[in-house]
């Protein structure tokens, strides 16, 4: 008989395997152990209920049996019947844990790390049992009575049909089993005008012949049992050995078709592959370059010649810049996705630090780039760590300054004009103006007392700041706030700190929301256009002659605002033809990457606009300085120029 | 004659998926809910001639899901059985007092079901 393959649900039972001990993490790590919260617990039950019931299913047996005790526990306290203290949780933390590195090795076909499971099975069961011995019931003895064959009366309650069953049913399952001869009772039928259809008045006497156990026979009746009046006598007392107990029906044998299964009916969500969704944004951005292209051409069309033409175009103008949003949105996720990670990341510090600490996320479905989360964990990882390590204090400390005596971090995301915001704030010692003096001053950075606090705050994102002297187990693994702070700026962001004495820290990380477009100033240089990143742009100026000097040793420097900012004319960092025009009649922009400001000679300024990147590296290879390119409505290839790069270089060349 | 319409419901997305694929390799029409929010909602659209549901669900579980289809004129004899992995008697008394026509047993392998769905179904 064919029998149907089940390998082909594997990847959904693992995929929702995960999805399951993920919720069983989250809610085992905000449950209160004083006040369990019912439909947390039924969260964390039901979790673990699917995925012991899928790897039974799928032939998983290690996991089966290892979910089940874990189940059996959950399932006690979620009755109520077990009080729950904060070493249960853990241990149901180390369980979901074990109970991963199962589902792991099933689905990598790897050996599992027996040890390990086994320990925590061993200690799970200890658990279920300490207070409740015996609670596994033997297994029923099958039993192994049969007979000659079986009489049986079977009288239905009236309201038998009520549950949907028949006894037609029944019956008929009956006479598979053996030789059946059935005879209807009728005495309980009332006459014709009295009969309810919808009652059950009929009963039956039934003789089955056969070599039948007896529990074959109570299995048929299961589903009714509590809705007949039944008897089952044995027709005579030879009794038949028990090997030939229970013949199984009879399967159709099912032939495997090819109809594909349909994937699960998320209504609400599919999975897609992230190359997939570039392709189509990388197709949008083609789109929204034709419909620029044409936008141009048409403005050269009489519209009184063409005025249908000209309405399409802008109706064609309006649904693309429409389908580019919706297409953007696609990469967006809620910023949950890295949020979710720090429950465990707090309680599991917070425990090798001795501390107590509650963490509060607000804003978590505010969404951004799909690629910018994923390179914002390690920052945000880092400066969790650093507040429970060096911000929040110890419970004594806390109390003594009259403080809660748990800590409390916030995570916090929001959307503020086409950023997204993310705070990272403790309710800690602060920051200490201080040390943070005295280091600097050992380490050779520059610095006075006479530094403002936010001027202060800003010496712990240097180079260098964070070293082994203040290395503990926890944060300070070789990685410092520099680091941090450069792959934020990486992502084009900001960085900034807040700090007051006694009340806390808060780390506000800006951010865009996409690294596909950028909000761009179109600058001239020559017969080029270059784009710069609006973000890093801090003013734009028309200079006086007088306001550009050269100084030996550091090139030109334009004084603006009464600073010297470093000066380089985009034509010679590019190497172009064109001779860049005399200061007086050029414009200087002003940008700002890691602290440092530069002027950037341009000739003119084009305008502003949003650009879709397009990487320099796939088409062509990287060039120091840009960090992709576009193309312009008129056709043309602009590329972006990477301002914290030509910053970099251009100060270091000064300092050199 | 066009198949008989079956309604799985499962939170499991794999359970459902094992237990829609093997009804419609046996020649059924099987519809899929998550819940039994959403399994009620389909069988309020239209009918169907048998529902399988599991017990524990977020949103509606697998009881109150029988409890209220039951009520429904047109599911007042629908045969709807529960698929349960709880061995213990309470569930199964629990569904049926909500009136559950019968259960099966989890786990059981796709020729078990083709088998009870065959036998309900007649």
């Amino acid at each position: 008989m064919a029998s149907i393959d089940l390998k082909r649900f594997h990847r959904a039972f693992f995929e929702e395997s995960f999805e399951g001990l993920d919720i069983m993490e989250a809610g085992l790590l905000r449950l209160d152990p004083a006040q369990p919260d019912a439909e947390t617990l039924n969260g964390i039950f039901r979790a673990a209920h699917s995925i012991k019931g899928g790897a039974g299913t799928f032939g998983f047996s290690g996991i089966t049996d290892y979910t089940h005790v874990l189940e059996a526990l959950l399932d006690e306290m979620r009755a109520g019947r077990r009080a729950l203290n904060a070493s249960d949780i853990d241990l149901l933390l180390r369980a979901t844990d074990a109970l991963r590195q199962l589902l792991v090795a099933a689905r990598d076909e790897q050996p599992v790390d027996a040890a390990l499971t086994e320990a925590v099975h061993a200690e799970l069961t200890g658990c279920l049992h300490g207070e409740k011995a015996g609670a596994a019931a033997a297994p029923v003895a099958a039993k192994a009575d049969a007979a000659e064959g079986w009489r049986m009366v079977f009288a239905p309650h009236a309201g038998l049909f009520m549950s949907g069953n028949d006894p037609l049913r029944i019956l008929r399952e009956l006479a598979t089993l053996g030789d059946a001869k059935i005879d209807a009772v009728d005495a309980a039928l009332p006459a014709f005008d009295a009969l309810d259809p919808e009652q059950c008045c009929l009963s039956w006497k039934i003789d089955l012949r056969g070599a039948v156990s007896r529990d074959a026979i109570v299995d048929l009746f299961a589903w009714v049992e509590d809705e007949c009046d039944l008897t089952i006598e044995a027709l005579a007392a030879a009794s038949v050995p028990a090997s030939s107990v229970t013949p199984v029906a009879a399967l159709p044998a099912a032939a495997p078709s090819k109809a594909a299964t349909r994937p699960g009916a998320d209504a609400t969500s599919i999975r897609v592959s992230t190359s997939k969704i570039d392709a189509m944004i990388d197709l949008v951005g083609e789109l929204v370059i034709t419909q620029a292209m044409l936008q141009q051409q048409a403005s050269h069309i009489d519209p009184a010649v063409a005025e249908a033409l000209l309405q399409g175009l802008a109706q064609l103008d309006r649904h693309t810049r429409l389908l580019q949003e919706a297409v953007m949105s696609t990469r967006m996720l809620p910023v949950d996705a890295v949020f979710s990670r720090f429950p465990r990341v707090v309680h599991d510090l917070a425990g090798r630090l001795g501390k107590q600490v509650r963490l509060q996320t607000i804003g978590e479905s505010t969404e951004l780039d799909k690629s910018v989360i994923e390179k914002i964990a390690d920052p945000l990882t880092h400066l969790v760590r650093n507040s429970l390590d060096h911000g929040i204090e110890s419970e004594d400390a806390r109390r003594a300054a009259g403080k809660d005596p748990a800590g409390t971090l916030t995570l916090r995301a929001a959307h503020q004009g086409g950023h997204i915001v993310i705070e990272v704030a403790d309710d800690g010692a602060g920051l200490d103006r201080r040390r943070i003096l005295a280091k600097a001053a050992e380490r050779g950075l520059s610095c006075d007392a006479s530094m403002t606090d936010s001027e202060v705050w800003q010496l712990i994102f240097a180079p260098g700041f964070s070293t082994a002297a203040q290395v503990t187990d926890v944060s300070g693994r070789g990685v410092g706030m520099d680091v941090v702070k450069r792959n934020i700026e990486s992502l084009g962001g900001r960085v900034e700190i807040g700090s007051q004495t006694g009340r806390g820290t808060c780390v506000t990380i800006r951010l865009p929301l996409t690294l596909a477009i950028v909000d761009g100033m179109s600058v001239a240089v020559g017969n080029d256009v270059f784009i710069l990143p609006l973000p890093a742009i801090i003013e734009s100026l028309q200079p006086s002659a007088d306001q550009v000097k050269r100084v030996a040793g550091q090139g030109q420097v334009a004084r603006v605002r009464d600073e010297y900012v470093p000066l380089v004319a985009l034509h010679d960092w590019f190497s172009l033809p064109a001779r860049p025009r005399p200061v007086h009649e050029a414009i200087l922009v002003i940008v700002e990457a890691e602290g440092h400001k530069l002027a950037l000679q341009v000739d003119a300024l084009v305008g502003q606009q949003q650009v879709v990147i397009k990487s320099l590296e796939t088409h062509y290879k990287r060039v120091p300085g840009v960090s992709g390119a576009t193309i312009l409505g008129d056709g043309r290839v602009a590329l972006i120029a990477d301002v914290g790069e030509i910053v970099r270089l251009a100060t270091r060349a000064a300092a050199a | 004659m066009s198949a008989e319409k079956i309604l799985a419901v499962d939170d499991s997305a794999s359970m459902r998926q094992m237990v829609a694929f093997t009804l419609r390799d046996a020649g059924f029409d099987v519809a899929e809910a998550a819940d039994g929010q959403e399994a009620l909602e389909m069988a309020q659209r239209e009918p169907y001639r048998l529902v399988l549901c599991d017990v524990n669900m977020p949103r509606m579980d697998g009881i109150s899901l029988v409890r209220e289809l039951r009520q429904i004129p047109s599911y007042k004899f629908t045969p709807l059985l529960m698929l349960t992995t709880e061995s213990g008697p309470e569930k199964k008394q629990e569904g049926k007092a909500a009136g559950a026509t019968g259960w099966l047993v989890k786990p059981f392998n796709p020729e078990q079901l083709v088998a009870t769905v065959q036998r309900v179904l007649g």
